[in-house]
C-alpha cells in the first residue's frame, strides 16, 4: 500500500461528498452544491470526477478511466496512474471487467450494467449559464422550472444553421422536472442514459455534483418539428468495420487522407480481437503497438 | 364594470426614507393611466412595486386573474407572480437592454415568451415572431439579427413585440420613449397608441414627459415626494391644474 488514506481523500471528505451523491441520485439531475477540494491536478483536468471517484471506490473496485474514450490518452493514463497509487485498486481497460468508470466527454458504447457505476468530469454543470449568467437567477429558474430560456438557444440554433446544431453538451430534461447539462458528451450518447448502470457527475471547479439512478427518463429537448438526432459521422470504423459506435475523424497526412475510428479504444480493440476489420484495418496482432 | 386592477395604500420605504406611501387607484379595462412627477419623486418605485420587482411595506395590489378572482399579487407565491409576468402582465424598460437579452436574435427575442408557457414548434414560433416584428414595423429580414445591430428605437419597439406577444391584459411601461429622438419618440407613441387600441390593453405608463402622457393616457396621477398630489382626467390636470406643484410641472414645459 502507499502512505496515502485510501484513495487519496480524508474519510471525512469522503462521507461528505457520498452524502451529496445520496442527495444526487434521491432528486435527480439537481445539481448539490459540495465543498471541493484542492486536488493534485488543474481544474479543468477532472478533479470532480476524481472526487466522486474518490469517494465511491471501495477496495474490491476495478477501475477504468476513459478520455473522449480512449484509455491511452494523458488524462486517462494520468488518473488511471493516481488512483493505483492511492487507492492500490485493480485497473481495467475493458468496460465491462469495470466496476467504476470515470469518463470524460463519452460514455463507453458497450451497454453498462446496475453493477457498474459511470463518473462524468463536469467542467460547467450549469445548463442555462450561457444564456443567464446569475447563479442566483440561474437556480431560481431551476426551483420554478422556468426553462423557457433552453429553447432559445435551440431556437437560435435552427434560426442560424437550419437544424439544432448543438452536437455535445445537449440539454436534457431529467424524470421529467430537472433540466441537466449531460457534461460534454456528443449528442450521439445522449439516448444510452437511460441505462441501468448508476451515473454521477462532478464538477471540481464549479462544485457541484449531480446523479442519475438507473433507468432513470432522460429526454433530450427539442421542438415538435425539429426532433432530436443522435448523430455520428456517416462512415464506418476503418479499423474495426462498426458502424453503429461514435467516430472520431483522424487527419492523416496533409494530401487530404483521413480515417474515421471508434473513440471508444476498448470496443475498437475487441472487435479487432473478435476478427473484424475496417476498410483500412489490418488484422488483429498480439501485443502490436 | 370591475377593475382589472385594484392599488390600495401602497407604501414603500428605504430605511427612514419614503419611496412612495398611500398610494390608491383603480385601473379599468382598456385604460391608460399616467404617473407623472420628477426624477425622485417615487413613480418608479410604485411601478416596481405594482409589477412586482419590490416588496412594499404596506398595502395590497389585486389584479383581476383570467378566472376573475382578484388576487394580492403582493402575497401570491413567486412562481404565481412570475407565472402572470410571462402572460398576462409585460413591462417596457426605458433602456431596451434591460428588457432584451442582447446576444439573441430578434426572432428568439420575441419567442422567448411563447417557448416559456410551452411553444415547441419552430415554425409556428418564427412565424409569430416575425408577425409581431411586422406590427412593430420591423422588418422580416431583420429577424436573424441581433438587437445590437439596431436603432435605439427599433430596439424599444422590439421589445414591445417581444412583451406583447403572448398577449398580455395589463402593461408596465417606465419611461418608454426616454433618450429617444423626437421624430423616433413621435411613430414610437404612435405605435403604442394603436397597439393600445387595437389590443384593448390596460397601461401603466411613468414618465416625466407630459406631451407622451397627453397622447397615450386616459388618466393622470402627479407624484411628488412620494405622495399623490393630484389625479385626474389627463386633459383636466393638464389644462387645469390644481396643486401648486402641478402648476409648476406644467408651465415647465418649454415651448417651441
Amino acid at each position: 500500500m502507499s502512505d496515502y488514506n485510501f484513495a487519496y481523500l480524508d474519510e471525512q471528505t469522503k462521507r461528505m461528498i457520498r452524502r451529496a451523491i445520496l442527495k444526487g441520485l434521491a432528486i435527480p439531475g439537481y445539481q448539490v452544491p459540495f465543498a471541493s477540494r484542492e486536488m493534485p491536478m488543474p481544474y479543468g483536468w477532472g478533479t470532480g470526477g476524481v472526487q466522486v471517484s474518490a469517494a465511491t471506490l471501495t477496495p474490491d473496485d476495478t477501475f477504468k478511466v476513459i478520455d473522449q474514450g480512449a484509455d491511452d490518452t494523458t488524462n486517462a493514463v494520468s488518473i488511471r496512474k493516481f488512483f493505483e497509487k492511492t487507492a492500490g485498486v485493480a485497473t481495467t481497460e475493458e468496460t465491462s471487467a469495470a466496476s467504476v468508470i470515470q469518463t470524460r466527454h463519452r460514455i463507453p458504447e458497450d451497454e453498462l450494467r446496475e453493477d457498474q457505476i459511470l463518473v462524468y468530469q463536469v467542467p460547467i454543470p450549469e445548463p442555462l449559464r450561457f444564456l443567464e449568467p446569475s447563479e442566483v437567477e440561474t437556480r431560481k429558474m431551476h426551483s420554478l422550472e422556468e426553462y423557457g430560456l433552453m429553447h432559445v438557444k435551440l431556437y437560435e440554433d435552427i434560426a442560424k444553421h437550419g437544424a439544432i446544431a448543438t452536437s455535445y453538451a445537449y440539454p436534457v430534461k431529467v424524470e421529467g422536472r430537472y433540466v441537466m447539462d449531460p457534461s460534454p458528451i456528443p449528442k450521439f450518447d445522449n439516448p444510452k442514459m437511460e441505462m441501468a448502470g448508476i451515473q454521477l457527475f462532478g464538477a471540481g471547479r464549479e462544485q457541484r455534483i449531480y446523479a442519475l439512478p438507473p433507468y432513470c427518463q432522460v429526454v433530450s429537448l427539442d421542438f415538435d418539428d425539429f426532433p432530436f438526432e443522435a448523430s455520428k459521422a456517416d462512415h464506418a470504423c476503418d479499423m474495426c468495420g462498426a458502424t453503429d459506435s461514435y467516430l472520431d475523424e483522424v487527419i492523416m497526412d496533409d494530401a487530404g487522407n483521413r480515417m474515421f475510428v471508434c473513440s471508444d479504444t476498448d470496443y475498437c480493440a475487441s472487435r479487432r480481437k473478435a476478427g473484424h476489420v475496417g476498410a483500412q484495418g489490418t488484422p488483429f496482432e498480439e501485443d502490436a503497438a | 364594470m370591475t377593475p382589472l386592477l385594484q392599488v390600495q395604500n401602497i407604501s414603500k420605504f428605504y430605511g427612514h426614507r419614503i419611496g412612495c406611501q398611500d398610494v390608491n387607484f383603480d385601473l379599468y379595462p382598456g385604460e391608460v393611466m399616467g404617473i407623472v412627477g420628477e426624477s425622485g419623486s417615487g413613480k418608479s418605485t410604485l411601478l416596481n412595486c405594482l409589477a412586482g420587482f419590490l416588496t412594499p411595506e404596506t398595502g395590497e395590489v389585486r389584479f383581476e386573474m383570467r378566472d376573475g378572482e382578484m388576487r394580492d399579487t403582493v402575497t401570491m407565491s413567486e412562481p404565481e407572480r412570475r407565472m402572470l409576468s410571462r402572460t398576462d402582465w409585460a413591462f417596457v424598460h426605458q433602456h431596451a437592454r434591460d428588457g432584451l437579452r442582447m446576444n439573441v436574435s430578434a426572432g428568439g427575442n420575441v419567442g422567448e415568451r411563447l417557448m416559456a408557457v410551452g411553444a415547441r414548434h419552430y415554425g409556428n414560433i418564427r412565424a409569430e415572431a416575425v408577425d409581431w416584428l411586422g406590427r412593430v414595423e420591423i422588418s422580416e429580414e431583420r429577424v436573424d439579427d441581433r438587437p445590437t445591430q439596431f436603432s435605439g428605437g427599433m430596439q424599444q419597439r422590439l421589445q414591445i413585440a417581444r412583451n406583447l406577444v403572448t398577449g398580455p391584459r395589463l402593461v408596465f411601461m417606465d419611461e418608454p420613449t426616454g433618450g429617444l429622438d423626437v421624430s423616433v419618440q413621435a411613430r414610437l407613441l404612435d405605435l403604442l397608441r394603436g397597439l393600445v387600441r387595437e389590443m384593448g390593453l390596460s397601461a401603466i405608463i411613468v414618465t416625466h414627459d407630459l406631451a407622451v402622457v397627453r397622447l397615450l393616457a386616459d388618466r393622470l396621477m402627479v407624484m411628488k415626494d412620494g405622495h399623490v398630489v393630484e389625479t385626474g382626467l389627463t386633459d383636466q390636470v393638464l389644462d387645469d391644474p390644481q396643486h401648486a406643484y402641478t402648476q409648476l410641472l406644467v408651465s415647465s414645459v418649454l415651448q417651441v
